[in-house]
């Protein structure tokens, strides 16, 4: 009992305190040194990088100098100094809002919104067209129907983001139908922004609509019959029973798939790496992995930053949800 | 549903059946599709021309004379190196799954029989959890773990992972033990049992079920992490979807995509045969997590 309570505070606690300091701070000032460089038409100095001078600073202080919240308002952040900038030179609304999209953060934060605005309410629609479809299915076949459902969903985003991709590309199955359709050789997924974001919906949908069929289709199981039958009696035709009976029942179900599939999409990450989407397509996930991919210059204030900012959109998603789980063990206590 | 609302007009069944089976065409499709291309070399999988090459396998018969070919698995594994990841990921989800199970157990045991009400707290823990990206996370631990040179090695991201997976395996198994009854320890232990006789002779043997499902959660957990283990590990010690990823970096170099190919194919195909077997216990689960909760 105790390992787990101080297992748990240790990783959950720790590495949130952990990148709100690192975000604090930002990498040294690389302290500069004349060097004499010679070569046969003589000697000039220029000014390099004092590599065991930076080494020995990164060895003392490994967090670097401190920057306080400066890091928040950089051009890669938040961008305070860049949108007023973008808002009082601008003179269209149009023009703001090209500088509005070149700022990283805003991009993702576009991006990130859109994509869970899209998926979410298609997942829920799929999720229970499918789960009422299989559930009239005859008990024979329901088993290996609902092995195939749930297919895309426990692949991992990557992989499953790829095998698309791969039937999607120029080179597969349906991107070279589809540019013979249009006859077009050069239509590709990857030229233009607007496609890009279309077969990233796509495949959230695709990847998470089985989720919401299992979800659905449980509780269709629980869905009391007699009132079915009194609907029935009473003359209700087929639609008229699931608008409602069905969905009246299933509704404090739908809502909890909302909330699961909206977590999940906002950290939207492995399928931007497996469509090659980073041009077009970057979410909050995408940011911090671009800031520490590289094991030589890692940014890691810029990514806790990005992290905590990160954390504090999901709080402010997350705090009414929160509130109301409370107060219902309120009551049942 | 085998009652009057049955009976249903022969029109709506019709529309059914067609939808279930755009539905099953549009979720399996891309992985047949995949499956079959792996056994051919790359003019044929990605080839401009013609799709049917992928069946009728035109290149792979001028290359190797066969129709089918095993040559992007034999260099995806050796050259590729894809054989250590597979490796690697054998052990983390192992460890992942023995460690977080154990503690699992334990803990929701423990929870469970207690008569403070923790269950709002291990529900909210599971629930930060599952919203904060991984990402974020990791990135907190990355620091220290460079700091204490314990950065790139399995033990590490092992730890990590059941961190992360710890509080929804407890949530499952704090669930699973509240349907267990009471009265069935506090029977054995009128009979003279200590506590943790009690858990071993009477709780264990009913408890596979629950455990069993907690289990296949960690174990597609561990395996498909992508997050964790590509941050946490250095080169040489990533496990299997990493190493996937940084084949496709590198796609100038003409075998490596169908490197890829063959790697999803032998990285997807262990997972569907689990999937197979425990479907029961996987759905139970998700509804436990989720009628429940």
């Amino acid at each position: 009992m105790l390992p787990t309570c101080v297992a748990m505070v240790l990783f959950i606690a720790i590495p949130i305190v952990s990148i709100f300091v690192q975000s604090l701070f930002i990498e040294h000032k690389k302290p500069t040194i004349e060097i004499e460089i010679c070569d046969p038409f003589g000697c000039k100095k220029e000014l390099g990088v004092d590599v065991e001078a930076y080494a020995a600073m990164n060895k003392e202080k490994p967090l670097g100098r401190f920057n306080g919240f400066k890091t928040y308002i950089d051009r890669n952040h938040l961008a305070f100094k860049e949108l007023y900038e973008g808002w009082s030179n601008s003179k269209t609304f149009s023009e703001f809002s090209r500088t509005f999209f070149n700022l990283p953060f805003y991009k993702a934060l576009i991006f990130t919104l859109t994509y869970t605005l899209f998926v979410t309410p298609f997942v829920i629609c799929l999720g229970f067209i499918i789960a009422l479809s299989i559930n009239a299915l005859s008990q024979k076949i329901k088993g290996p129907t609902i092995f195939v459902t749930i297919l895309p969903m426990i692949v991992t985003p990557l992989m499953g983001s790829l095998v698309l991709f791969w039937m999607i590309d120029a080179e597969g199955i349906i991107g070279s139908t589809i540019q013979d359709l249009f006859n077009d050789p050069y239509l590709s997924l990857k030229a233009s922004t607007k496609l890009t974001w279309i077969t990233l919906i796509t495949y959230g949908i695709w990847h998470h609509s089985p989720f919401a069929f299992i979800v659905f289709y449980a509780a269709l199981q629980t869905v009391p019959q007699d009132p079915i039958e009194a609907a029935i009696i009473d003359g209700a035709d087929r639609w008229q029973r699931i608008r409602h009976v069905v969905i009246p029942h299933l509704y404090p179900v739908a809502v909890f798939i909302a909330l699961i599939s909206m977590m999940d999409n906002i950290r939207v990450f492995e399928p931007i790496l497996g469509f090659s989407a980073e041009a077009s397509a970057q979410s909050f996930s995408w940011l911090i992995y671009n800031d520490l991919r590289n094991i030589e210059v890692m940014n890691f204030g810029s990514a806790a930053s990005t992290s905590i900012l990160t954390i504090i959109m999901i709080g402010i998603l997350l705090t009414p949800v929160l509130i109301k789980t409370w107060s219902e063990f309120g009551e049942s206590r | 549903m085998a009652t009057l609302a049955d009976k249903k007009s022969k029109k709506l069944l019709i529309i059914n059946s067609i939808f279930i089976l755009a539905w099953l065409i549009i979720a399996a499709f891309p992985f047949i599709w995949t499956f079959l291309g792996s056994f051919k070399v790359r003019e044929d999988f990605f080839s401009r021309s013609d799709w049917w090459y992928v069946i009728s396998g035109f290149h792979t018969i001028i290359e190797t004379g066969g129709r089918y070919t095993l040559n992007a698995f034999r260099e995806a594994w050796i050259e590729g190196e894809f054989w250590y990841a597979a490796r690697n990921t054998v052990i983390v989800t192992f460890f992942v799954v023995t460690i977080s199970l154990f503690l699992g157990t334990l803990g929701g045991y423990a929870l469970s029989r207690s008569p403070y009400r923790y269950a709002f707290w291990i529900l909210m823990a599971a629930l930060v959890f599952r919203a904060m990206p991984h990402i974020t996370l990791v990135s907190g631990y990355l620091f220290p773990f460079f700091q204490l040179n314990i950065w790139g090695i399995l033990p590490t991201t092992i730890i990590v992972l059941v961190a992360i997976n710890q509080p929804f395996t407890l949530w499952l198994l704090y669930s699973f033990f509240k349907t267990v009854p009471k009265e069935l320890d506090e029977s054995g232990m009128i009979d003279g049992c200590s506590h943790f006789q009690a858990f071993r002779y009477i709780i264990m043997p009913v408890m596979w079920p629950g455990v069993i499902t907690a289990g296949l959660f960690s174990l597609m957990l561990a395996y498909n992490d992508f997050t964790v283990t590509a941050m946490l590990l250095s080169y040489e010690n990533h496990t299997m979807v990493p190493k996937l990823q940084s084949y496709l970096g590198t796609n100038q170099h003409e075998g490596n995509m169908m490197w890829a190919v063959s790697s999803v194919v032998s990285a997807t195909a262990p997972l569907f045969m689990v999937v197979m077997f425990f479907q029961k216990q996987i759905i139970s689960g998700m509804t436990t997590g989720a009628v429940k909760g």
